[in-house]
């Protein structure tokens, strides 16, 4: 265990104001049940998304490392935790250019004078994933002593979405063998709802795009995506998809409900936070977990299951 | 390069793992060919599909947000070759949802690729444009 992660700078990230607030919820919540301490970033910003990747990839590396260096130098934090994949990845990306390219570095260091604060230095602070945070913070022999409600009965297909585990060469710590995640098949999310009483399902779409980055452009193309991963979760024999990035799961949940309206097929397989899952295990009440704010609903699935 | 839509409904009426596997080796040549280039017949780990994902993900970073499914195309035809008589209806079906989801995925990105790469490992328009531009665009004030 990595007794540094219990008490983490947390970065939710703009997700988790808006269409992400129950995972927001859920990760404050089973962080409070499991005794991890969270302190929020102070004044953080935009990770730089997508968007101003595109537009400039040193301001997204600039933005990013705003957050780190506010995490690092004035909150004196060793690790930042941010459960969004996007702002992960970002985060990610920023360590990586900053550590190996001197033009990132010098357009940091230009742009954080200006902004008036100290540029952030690569190695200086550790970002982790909100599966990280409690794989590593707690474990899973823990966190089985913790479970007051076991998930017993309730098969899953855990979806991980394609920013947790790529480009490969910006997650260094992953592939390091036993106990650490994998990128070609992640298992943190398994390995912690199977803790909790959960059965995992074999899912082969585990890391397969969702079309996020079409929902814009072209629907169809992210509505026939999804329908495909509801239906190979199903196909598995999965009740819920367990997810771990708000863009994935509000892509999921949408293009369920776009699936049944534009192409006429219905899924009724259910999308939950695996927050949510891990905190219901853990005895904390679905509304305070936010279950009734996700558009899928997972609330019918878990009493007809007998687990809320 | 067949029509997507042509390519799809075989997909979904294939009856066995070898049509599959080239159906999606087929995808992977749309994608190829699409960028100017010949197709490899060569192998990696035993399958052409393996080695033409890697060739169709060169200098194309995003692309690899399919590498998973192509392998896992692979070894449901493992599955379905050396054990025949396992689960076939049900890894059949599994096969053909990651054959169509590497059509979907191939499709979207032949469609969107002129507009850049707005995927996980993103690529952006400006780093095709010419240093001096580049440049300019980092001097911010």
């Amino acid at each position: 265990m990595k007794a540094d992660y219990r008490r983490v700078a947390y970065y939710p990230g703009c997700a988790l104001e808006g269409t992400g607030h129950a995972y927001n919820q859920s990760t404050k919540a089973v962080g409070k049940a499991l005794g991890l301490a969270l302190d929020e970033v102070d004044d953080w910003n935009c990770c730089g998304a997508m968007e101003v990747k595109n537009v400039d990839p040193k301001i997204q590396t600039y933005l990013s490392s705003r957050v780190m260096s506010i995490a690092a130098n004035q909150m004196k934090a060793a690790v930042v935790m941010a459960p969004c994949n996007g702002c992960y990845h970002n985060l990610k990306k920023a360590e990586y250019d900053l550590a190996h390219d001197p033009t990132s570095r010098e357009v940091v260091e230009r742009l954080s004078g200006k902004a008036g604060h100290a540029p952030y230095r690569a190695g200086t602070l550790e970002t982790i994933h909100a599966l990280d945070w409690i794989k590593m913070g707690v474990g899973e022999e823990e966190l089985k002593r913790r479970v007051r409600n076991s998930l017993k009965g309730l098969k899953v297909a855990n979806y991980y979405g394609c920013m947790y585990t790529r480009p490969r060469h910006i997650f260094p710590e992953k592939d390091q063998g036993p106990g650490t995640e994998s990128t070609s098949k992640p298992h943190f999310m398994d390995d912690l709802l199977a803790a909790a009483g959960a059965q995992n399902v074999e899912f082969p779409l585990k890391t397969a795009c969702c079309g996020g980055a079409h929902t814009l452009s072209d629907s169809d193309t992210s509505t026939r995506l999804v329908l495909n991963i509801l239906r190979a979760a199903e196909a598995a024999g999965a009740d819920v998809i367990a997810t771990e990035c708000p863009t994935c799961h509000s892509g999921l949940e949408m293009h369920q409900v776009r699936a049944e309206k534009v192409l006429g097929e219905k899924t009724t397989v259910r999308m939950l936070y695996f927050t949510q899952l891990l905190g219901i295990a853990l005895g904390v009440s679905p509304r305070r977990l936010g279950v009734h704010e996700n558009v899928s609903d997972g609330l019918a699935l878990l009493r007809e299951k007998g687990i809320a | 390069m067949r029509p997507f839509d042509e390519i799809e409904r075989d997909i979904g009426e294939a009856q066995t793992p070898q049509r599959l596997l080239a159906l999606a080796e087929e995808v992977l040549e749309c994608w190829i060919g699409a960028r100017g280039v010949s197709p490899t017949g060569e192998t990696v780990e035993g399958f052409r599909l393996l080695a033409l994902h890697r060739q169709g993900a060169r200098g194309v970073p995003s692309f690899n947000a399919c590498r998973e499914t192509c392998r896992e195309v692979a070894y449901h035809y493992n599955l379905l070759t050396l054990r025949p008589d396992e689960e076939r209806t049900h890894r059949l079906h599994m096969m053909r949802l990651l054959a169509t989801h590497l059509a979907l995925f191939v499709r979207g990105k032949l469609e969107t690729d002129a507009l850049g790469e707005f995927c996980c490992s993103a690529r952006p328009l400006r780093l095709e444009s010419p240093p001096s531009q580049e440049g300019a665009r980092t001097q911010h004030g």
